[in-house]
Formats: structure tokens, C-alpha cells, sequence
């Protein structure tokens, strides 16, 4: 009863910035939007007792990609009439791709399909840890797949670093690491030596 | 105490007002209330006299006395009742709202700095048995919350319409995510050695002497973590977000009264919280230090506030000690030496718990 | 070289320069604290100290001032404004003698230029006004404040006789 309660809110919630994050017209505004999506999303995965996945996707999207989204968006200066111009243009084209969505998330929905009971989620003791579970199915059963994805996804990054990592030849920005390593000894040597006689 | 308020307040009251059906979900909510307002209360508490021990301690470092004057009746008590009196005058003034400001959001990000720090508290574990919300995934939950501490941040500097705003929210968006990786590979280590992400769990994965608290087999992690959770609040010496020799206040400069109030209260929060954090995660949490003496072995929650307490000392002490870093020299502290540091310890402690070294993992 | 190198970087890995620092610091936390207690202690002051303007008497109690306005050209703040008249005893002396306490910038200028010692600054310092008007020193609060200090004053300038 509590949890249908609070699965609605949320899902209302959800439906509602979800709309407002292609409606609104501040950009900073939609992507702040967007984050409330998530959270959203994240309350009914913990509904359905998926804690893990939820608090990852608050921790990796919300807390890292959301932040550095927002950081981007903040620094372009939009100009929100110059994209409106071509808002009949592309309308036809858009409406059928919306219809297309809708008629075939209702097909899909409404046969039935989900409907079984093995689709209802299992109720879980106290002491039942989604974490644990989804580690022994990830270092078990899924284990090439999981390893095969990390190894892409790693390849990616050092890809996109060296493409554009490129020093200018004439940068002149100094290198921390080295600067921060300078001892007293490297720059200032201490000289003994004798009195300078008058001649 | 709370049975007393669960028989004296709420009972009666629910009685009163909630029809048969619903009255153990009201009880049950009313009961997480009364803790959740102690907690806040406590929390709060401990923030007004930080703000206090802050100035009396640097004072005394740079030979000064710090405030001493404000007192309660006429008694000037070493100037205990300066917060209070800080706290009237902050809800007094006024709140200037810039033109040009985004009023919405200028209004919430205070909050949304706040938020998060408070709710962190939700899985605190204070002593055996004694936390609001006993979660699996409680480790998992203060990561993925403070990094939300951040948005306030960027929020607040964007919504300011000023550029010294903007340019703390820039530096702050660029150091909180850096050190937040840092953090959390520190914190996989803990979850590696504990074998839990329950808070609760940590601390009991360390019971033993001193020697098997988590400091030592995890020290570089500890180091990486307290000084990754200075970054992360914000502190000097990495205060580069607010840093008034050179943009001001960053991201507070266009805040006044109790909005300006309210994002103070978020950072010792914070500070409060990562003091708190290191306490369980690497020196035993409520454990005692002289395990086998009779009285003073026993855990207690004392043990955990003085071990938070010295680590919140430790934040002034470090911002009384050390220059402001430079940005750049920032980054390059957080991924180029914090992040590979954590990532070879994981490894090696990895190896300490497969191999089962005594006395910590066998 | 090498273990050079491989010492710095220990050193730094376990912060040990920090915590020397640290220590430090640590260390003047229990230092005595050289705060003055203000309105319980005060600071000694020097018998030249330039505080609230006086204006002195003769000791038969004809007022000094002979209205040259030497103090009131020497005054670099423009503060005093005097105005003067002749007695019917043929002496020229003050009608007015004010002082704009809000313009005086208390450079003493004004007691070195009198030929007569009139106008002095006295060690009082804390004063205050709660309206404009009150910082104006007229001279009839110029000579109270005289009468009223004339001991400390006139110690304050046998002391610095010597020097002048």
C-alpha cells in the first residue's frame, strides 16, 4: 500500500521532469531537471529493492556526470531563438518519430507480456544484500562479458585521452609535478670560504 | 528516552488522530522522527560550536585568544554563547538577491548544499546497534551523497549572475570530482579489508587492539581519504573554491544573512561528517583503544566522538598550518598521485585478504 | 642520487614535512597569548600620545589662546575653524575656536604650531559622539576638557621639555 503510494509519487515525479527537461527553456534549468529524473528513478529501483543499482546510478550519474554535464552547459552561451527556428521544419518528422515511440511501447505493454507473475518482484529478508547478489552473478556467471566490457570501455579512455591530450608545441604552462619536487638543495648552494683581504 | 516518547507523545497522539488502520505505519514514522530530530540537533549543535572551536583554536595557534567575550546573563564563559549570538544576527540580516540572479535557483542551492550533508547522518552508526538507518548499502549511500554536495555549489555560483561566483563553481565542479574518485577508490579499499558495505560491519571487521583498526594495514588509503575529504569540503588548504585573496568568497560572494548561514552550516556538516567517516572507517569507530582494561575497554560512543572530535581538530589545525595550493598543482595532486596511490594499495590489500594475513584478515 | 630521489619521495609519500609543520604550529596552540584584554587592560601610553584636543588656561584663568590661527593654517585636514575678536582690554582673543572631530586626522600639527601652548592633545582616546554635532568641539568643551585634565597635561608636557 506504502509502496504503491510512493512508487507513484515517483513515477509522477519522473513523467513530470522528464517533460520539463525537452520543455523548459533554460539549459541549466533541463539538466537540473534531469537530475531529479534520476533521483526518481533511482526511489523505484529501491522500491524494487535493487539499492545497488540505485545508489550507483545517484553516485555515477547524479554525482559525476550530471556535474560535469551542468559545467559544460553553464559556459555555452545559447541563443534559444536561433534554435527555435527550424521548430516547423523539423515538426512533421518529429511527431511521427513520437508516434512511432508511443504506438510501439503500447503494443508492447499492453499485450500482456509483462504480466506474469514471474514478473512481479521477489520479497526479500532483511538480510538480503542486492550488492552481494549482483557480485557473484557478475564474477560468476557473467564474468567474460563484465571483463570484456571493462577492457572496451578502458581502451576508450586511454583512446579519447591520447586524441586529445596534444600539448602545443609552445605551451608554456609550467609542470606542477615537477615544480612541487624542487628541493632547497637544487637551487641554492651553500658556499664556504675565507674573508676577502683588502690589497 | 525514546520509549518514553513513543508512550508519552506519540502514542496518545496517534490514538487521537489516525484511524486504526494506519496507526503502526504513523507509529513507526513518528519514531524515526523523534531520532532523526535528535540526530539533526546534535548535528547542528556540534556545527555552531565547530564554527566557535575554529576560531578559538586558530586564534590560539597565531597567539591570539579568538573570541571570548560573548557569554550568557553577563558572564563571559569563555565566550560560549558566541555562535548563538552569531546565529541572531545571521537571521536578521537580509537577503540580498542580485539582479540578473535566477531567483528559483538561487533559493534552493543553499539547500541543496545542506541537504545532503545532513542526510549522510542517515547511516551513521554511533555505537553498536545505534543508527537510523541500518542499510547494506550504507558505505555506498555517504559516497553517492556527498558527492551530491557539489551541486549547491555550482548551482549556487552559476545562479549569482557574478563572475567571481562562476568562477568558484568552474574550480569547485573540477576539484570535487577529481578528489571524489580519489575518495572512493580509498573507500573500495575498506570494503575490500571489511568484506561489507554496512558501516556497522566496518567497525566490527575491526574489533581487536589498536593495531587492527584499519589505520595501519590501509594507511595510505587513510591519508588519501582524510586528505581527499579536506578537498572535498572544501577547506584550506585546498579552499581554492572560495579562496578570498582571489575571487572574494567564490561561490557565497553574492550571499547574505541566513542564506550565506545556511551554506556555512553545510561545510562543517560536511567537515563534521568526514571527521566522523575517518573515525569508523579507519581508527575502530566506537571500539575502545585499551581493549582487555576493564572499564576503559569497553565500546562506547565516546570513543567515537573523541576520535571525531580529533579529527575535526585536525581541520583546523591543518588550515592553520598550511598556504593555499594552487589550482593546478591541485589536479595534479588529486589524479596524479592520490588516484594511482589508491589503486596500487587496493591491489595490495586485495592481496592481504586473499592471503589471509594475521592479525587483520585471517 | 638515486637514494636521494627515493628518500625525497618517502618523505613526501608519508607527509613527514607536513607534520613538521604541523608541530609546529602545534606548538604556539600552548604558547602564552599576548592579546591585550582591552577595556580590563590597557596598553601603556607614551606622554606624547595624541588623543582628544584641550584647549589651557593660565593658572590666574585667562585662556591662552591669543587667536593667532597659526594651528588653524597648520591644520592639514581643514578641521578648525576659529574666529576672533578684540577685548576691551585691547587683547585680541577667540570668539570661536572649533575643532571637526570628524576631520581631524590627529597629526599634532596644530599643538606643535601654537606659541603658547593652548592647544593640546590629550591622552583621551576613548570618546565618542552619537550624533554629527557631537564630534564638533566647540571651544567651551575645548576648555572644559583642559580644566578638566590640566594635571596630566601639563606633567605630560614638563616631561617632554627636555626634547623641545
Amino acid at each position: 500500500m506504502i509502496e504503491q503510494t510512493l512508487f507513484y509519487i515517483a513515477a509522477a515525479v519522473l513523467v513530470f521532469a522528464a517533460s520539463a527537461v525537452i520543455t523548459v527553456r533554460n539549459p541549466v534549468v533541463a539538466a537540473l531537471t534531469l537530475v531529479l529524473c534520476f533521483f526518481c528513478n533511482a526511489a523505484i529501483w529501491l522500491l524494487l529493492e535493487a539499492e545497488f543499482l540505485a545508489i550507483v546510478l545517484v553516485l555515477v550519474y547524479v554525482g559525476a556526470v550530471m556535474v560535469l554535464f551542468l559545467f559544460v552547459v553553464m559556459m555555452l552561451d545559447i541563443n534559444i531563438a536561433e534554435l527555435r527556428k527550424g521548430f516547423s521544419g523539423f515538426l512533421p518528422i518529429g511527431v511521427t518519430v513520437a508516434l512511432i515511440m508511443v504506438i510501439s511501447m503500447v503494443l508492447v505493454l499492453a499485450s500482456g507480456y509483462f504480466a506474469g507473475p514471474e514478473y512481479v518482484p521477489l520479497k526479500h529478508a532483511a538480510e538480503y544484500s542486492n550488492t552481494r547478489e549482483l557480485g557473484l552473478l557478475l564474477y560468476s556467471e557473467y564474468l567474460y562479458p563484465f571483463e570484456i566490457a571493462g577492457a572496451i570501455l578502458l581502451v576508450a579512455i586511454v583512446a579519447a585521452i591520447a586524441l586529445t591530450h596534444r600539448r602545443a608545441k609552445n605551451n608554456k604552462s609550467p609542470a606542477p609535478g615537477t615544480q612541487v619536487a624542487v628541493k632547497r638543495e637544487d637551487r641554492i648552494r651553500l658556499v664556504k670560504m675565507k674573508t676577502e683581504q683588502q690589497s | 528516552m525514546f520509549e518514553f516518547i513513543r508512550q508519552q507523545l506519540w502514542t496518545p497522539l496517534i490514538n487521537f488522530m489516525v484511524p486504526e488502520a494506519y496507526q503502526g505505519y504513523a507509529l513507526l514514522t513518528l519514531d524515526a522522527l523523534t531520532k532523526v530530530i535528535v540526530v539533526l540537533v546534535c548535528v547542528l549543535t556540534a556545527f555552531a560550536y565547530t564554527t566557535y572551536a575554529e576560531r578559538r583554536i586558530i586564534g590560539l595557534i597565531q597567539l591570539r585568544l579568538g573570541p571570548n567575550r560573548v557569554g550568557f546573563f553577563g558572564f563571559h564563559t569563555f565566550g560560549l554563547a558566541q555562535p548563538l549570538a552569531d546565529g541572531v544576527k545571521a537571521i536578521f540580516k537580509e537577503i540580498i538577491i542580485p539582479t540578473g540572479a535566477n531567483k528559483t535557483l538561487f533559493i534552493i542551492a543553499p539547500v541543496l548544499s545542506l541537504g545532503p550533508a545532513l542526510a549522510a547522518w542517515a547511516v551513521i552508526p554511533f555505537s553498536e546497534g545505534m543508527v537510523l538507518a541500518d542499510i547494506n548499502a550504507g558505505l555506498l549511500y555517504v559516497i553517492a551523497l556527498t558527492s551530491l554536495a557539489v551541486y549547491g555549489i555550482i548551482i549556487a555560483g552559476w545562479a549569482s549572475n557574478s563572475k567571481y561566483a562562476f568562477l568558484g563553481a568552474m574550480r569547485s565542479a573540477a576539484q570535487i570530482v577529481a578528489y571524489e574518485i580519489a575518495m572512493g577508490f580509498a573507500l573500495v579499499g575498506v570494503l575490500v579489508a571489511s568484506g561489507s558495505l554496512n558501516l556497522g560491519d566496518i567497525v566490527r571487521a575491526q574489533s581487536g587492539s589498536v593495531l587492527n583498526w584499519f589505520w595501519l594495514p590501509l594507511l595510505p588509503l587513510f591519508l588519501v581519504y582524510y586528505i581527499s575529504g579536506v578537498a572535498e569540503t572544501n577547506r584550506a588548504p585546498f579552499d581554492v573554491v572560495e579562496g578570498e585573496t582571489e575571487i572574494v568568497a567564490g561561490y557565497q560572494v553574492e550571499y547574505s544573512g541566513m542564506h550565506f548561514a545556511i551554506f556555512f552550516m553545510a561545510e562543517y556538516a560536511n567537515m563534521i561528517l568526514v571527521s566522523t567517516l575517518t573515525a569508523i572507517m579507519f581508527w575502530g569507530g566506537w571500539l575502545s583503544p585499551f581493549q582487555g582494561v576493564p572499564v576503559l575497554g569497553e565500546p562506547h560512543i565516546l570513543w567515537l566522538l573523541a576520535k571525531a572530535a580529533f579529527f575535526l581538530y585536525l581541520f583546523l589545525w591543518i588550515r592553520a598550518t598550511f598556504p593555499r595550493y594552487r589550482y593546478d598543482q591541485i589536479m595534479r595532486l588529486g589524479w596524479k598521485v592520490f588516484i594511482p596511490i589508491t589503486i596500487v594499495w587496493i591491489v595490495v590489500v586485495a592481496g592481504l585478504v586473499v592471503s589471509h594475513i594475521p592479525p587483520w584478515f585471517n | 642520487m638515486v637514494m636521494q630521489a627515493i628518500r625525497n619521495y618517502l618523505k613526501s609519500l608519508f607527509l613527514l614535512e607536513m607534520l613538521k609543520g604541523l608541530l609546529l604550529t602545534n606548538r604556539y596552540l600552548f604558547k602564552r597569548k599576548i592579546t591585550v584584554q582591552y577595556p580590563e587592560e590597557k596598553t601603556p601610553q607614551s606622554n606624547r600620545f595624541r588623543g582628544l584636543h584641550a584647549l589651557r588656561r593660565y593658572p590666574n584663568g585667562e585662556e591662552r589662546c591669543i587667536a593667532c590661527k597659526l594651528c588653524e593654517a597648520v591644520c592639514p585636514a581643514v578641521a578648525i575653524t576659529i574666529e576672533s575678536e578684540m577685548r576691551a582690554d585691547g587683547s585680541r582673543r577667540t570668539t570661536r575656536y572649533d575643532i571637526d572631530l570628524a576631520k581631524c586626522i590627529y597629526c599634532g600639527f596644530c599643538e606643535e604650531s601654537c606659541p603658547v601652548d593652548s592647544i593640546v592633545m590629550t591622552r583621551i582616546f576613548e570618546y565618542h559622539g552619537e550624533k554629527k554635532e557631537d564630534l564638533i568641539m566647540t571651544k567651551q568643551r575645548l576648555l572644559e576638557v583642559g580644566d578638566r585634565n590640566e594635571a596630566q597635561i601639563a606633567a605630560d608636557r614638563a616631561q617632554d621639555a627636555r626634547y623641545r
